[in-house]
């Protein structure tokens, strides 16, 4: 056999890679059997690595929608520069990794006798059930508000149709028009969520209605990247002067608690009525409905997990991942879902086999554009504290440097898309 | 020659697994759990769906080690790696090497000119090749590290790995290379000499065709 100098690399490559990874996982889950109720990022995500960890165990993914729409890069698509469709990712790829796809609303989740039903009138068993409900809106913590309140004034915080109204508002409005953003009390999905929206927004503004401006009324008087971002402003949008395209009003005094849908209007804590053109509501959130349903939040709305397993503290055997549970430091980001998934993969394939999950490692990778070739980052490594909480590695992660130079802004651009790309098929391919 | 090769192949794997059951044993994550949270990033098994993170799935350990550690220490510019890389140890970024080692390297499907690539593969003959062989496909510059290759230039250099250029997304690249010429990042003496010969005549259009055949190993 004539072997050549890649062939050696590699034949040394391959016996690495089984000396790495250890002794694989297989057979050691069989037949037991993963319910995970919800196809967001983190749910597809455990989905899929519960699967990639050992391919015995039975996986069934339940979803209400047969398509999602990512909320990360949504902000494009309301400043004209991306399609919705290019946010939208079916379970085609999962059904490859041998999923079980279910396209049905849970409607009760059982933790006594390990079971799950939906609307469907189905039932699925479980030994382990993965519940990934992202977040729901407490409508009824701004008056006047609903859903379908929201379907005049959006809150464009799940992407998908709410995504389309607000983008088609920004169209049909007219030049000189006042759009407000109204961000909402921490903790909430993407907290750098609301600040990029301005951003972008104000990028299609002084692109297409260069009269007109954006108006962010907070209930938080500082911000995720805050430095950076008034910094970007400052070089993009004009911010502080007699021309700014965005505007930010700090809370708490700005804070959102009434809406007046007839009059486009919106009411602050402090008791000033703003009128808008267009009107952003994202109301204040927790944990999704059936988590909330389930018994898994706690009294802020949110859900307790071991920072190991991402078991359920209040119900054993249901772990709760993504933007409902509550991970020490990370952010509710889709990075850290996606992350937490893996996590929690890991330690479920572990569980059911009878052993205690490995030693975690999470990660956070945020980025967030804010106009033609300027975007910023945030970064974090976590890992388990010792009192069982999800801390920062010390002097790592952070936020870009303030000083950085344009070509530095315009990498991560390229970087934030290169981000989307992957993520997006590490989740749903 | 090919049974040496095999037998130090099969040591070399050897020594991975003298390796393994350490790692297993120590009280930190496995380079599995380390690793695949680099996929958001740099795409599933490290083959990045791009247009500019690179692929890492394949990468040559040290090299990979060695970058890491320079971003870490802040002797290798990074928009966002630096910031990460502290938050790894030494032996957390050997297990995520040994990870990467094993995954295949998927050459990136990306857009190039032809006559440039044309152009682009006889100046990586003439300037790259003697390092970066087979077209800059071989990540670890056909040598393990403490093997001498017995050509002079190539023992002087100080680094023995090299990245793997052929098919990397071209964005990465020449923003390596920017780094490189600008001088915030250190280019090695041999490297810096066949540069500097390269950007002579033309400068920056050469580059353009040498990055452009490498996008053109698909």
């Amino acid at each position: 056999m004539k072997i050549n100098r890649r062939d050696f690399v590699k034949a040394a490559g391959t016996v690495t890679a089984v000396g790495m990874m250890g002794f694989p996982y297989i057979a050691l889950g069989a037949g037991k059997k993963v319910v995970v109720v919800g196809g967001g990022t983190a749910g597809a995500t455990a989905a899929k690595y519960v699967r990639r960890l050992d391919s015995s165990v039975e996986v069934t993914l339940i979803e209400a929608n047969p398509d999602y729409y990512t909320c990360y890069l949504s902000n494009e698509v309301l400043a004209g520069d991306r399609t919705l469709d290019s946010l939208k990712f079916g379970y085609d790829g999962l059904k490859k990794h041998g999923i079980n796809v279910v396209i049905d609303s849970v409607t009760g989740i059982d933790p006594a006798k390990k079971e799950v039903k939906t609307k469907g009138g189905k039932t699925f068993a479980y030994d382990r059930c993965i519940v990934s409900p992202g977040i729901s809106f407490k409508y009824d913590k701004v008056k006047g508000y609903s859903a379908e309140v929201a379907e005049k004034m959006p809150h464009a915080w799940k992407a998908g149709p709410q995504t389309k109204i607000l983008h088609d508002q920004l169209v049909a409005m007219p030049d000189g028009g006042t759009v407000v953003i109204c961000a909402p009390p921490a903790p909430f999905r993407c907290p750098p969520g609301p600040y990029e929206r301005a951003s972008l927004i104000a990028h299609y503004l002084q692109k297409n209605k260069p009269k007109s401006k954006v108006v962010i009324l907070d209930h938080s008087s500082k911000f995720s990247k805050q430095g950076l971002f008034i910094q970007g402003w400052k070089a993009l949008y004009g911010y502080e002067t007699d021309k700014a395209l965005i505007e930010w009003k700090p809370g708490p005094d700005n804070g959102v608690v009434e809406v007046k849908p007839a009059e486009n209007a919106v009411v602050t804590s402090f008791g000033d009525e703003i009128k808008g053109a267009v009107v952003n509501v994202i109301p204040p959130q927790q944990a999704g409905e059936i988590a909330v349903q389930t018994g898994l939040t706690d009294e802020k709305g949110w859900c307790p997990v071991d920072g190991k397993s991402f078991e359920s503290t209040l119900h054993k055997g249901i772990h709760v991942i993504g933007d409902a549970c509550i991970a020490g430091e990370m952010p509710k980001s889709a990075y850290a879902a996606n992350s937490q998934a893996k996590v929690c993969a890991a330690a479920v394939v572990a569980m059911l086999a009878d052993k205690a999950p490995g030693v975690p490692s999470y990660i956070n990778t945020c980025y967030s554009i804010l106009g033609t070739d300027y975007a910023i980052s945030v970064a974090g490594v976590y890992k388990l504290g010792e009192d069982g909480k999800i801390v920062a590695v010390k002097d790592s992660g952070g936020v870009s440097p303030t000083d950085a130079s344009a070509e530095t802004r315009k990498r991560e651009v390229q970087y934030a898309y290169s981000w989307y790309n992957n993520i997006t098929k590490d989740i749903f391919m | 020659m090919a049974n040496t090769l095999k037998t130090l192949a099969m040591l070399v794997g050897a020594a991975a697994i003298g390796v393994a059951p350490l790692a297993l044993a120590d009280d930190g994550p496995t380079a599995q759990m380390l690793a695949e949270n680099c996929n958001g990033c740099h795409g599933t098994d490290g083959a990045s769906a791009g247009p500019a993170s690179p692929s890492i799935g394949g990468s040559n350990s040290e090299y990979f080690v060695e970058t890491m550690k320079g971003y870490k220490e802040g002797k290798v510019p990074s928009t966002i790696m630096g910031r990460i890389a502290k938050g790894y140890s030494d032996a957390e970024i050997e297990k995520m090497a040994g990870f990467f080692n094993g995954k295949k390297f998927v050459p990136a499907k990306q857009k190039f000119d032809q006559q440039l690539a044309k152009k682009g593969e006889k100046l990586h003959d003439k300037y790259c090749e003697k390092c970066h062989e087979d077209g800059g496909k071989i990540p670890g510059g056909g040598k393990k590290k403490g093997e001498k290759s017995g050509d002079k230039d190539k023992d002087e250099e100080s680094s023995d790995e090299y990245q793997l250029l052929a098919g990397q997304w071209t964005p990465y690249l020449k923003w390596q290379m920017a780094d490189f010429v600008a001088g915030s990042r250190e280019m090695p003496k041999k490297m810096k000499q066949k540069v500097e010969q390269l950007r002579e005549k033309d400068g920056d259009a050469n580059l353009e065709a040498v990055l452009n055949f490498y996008a053109s190993q698909q």
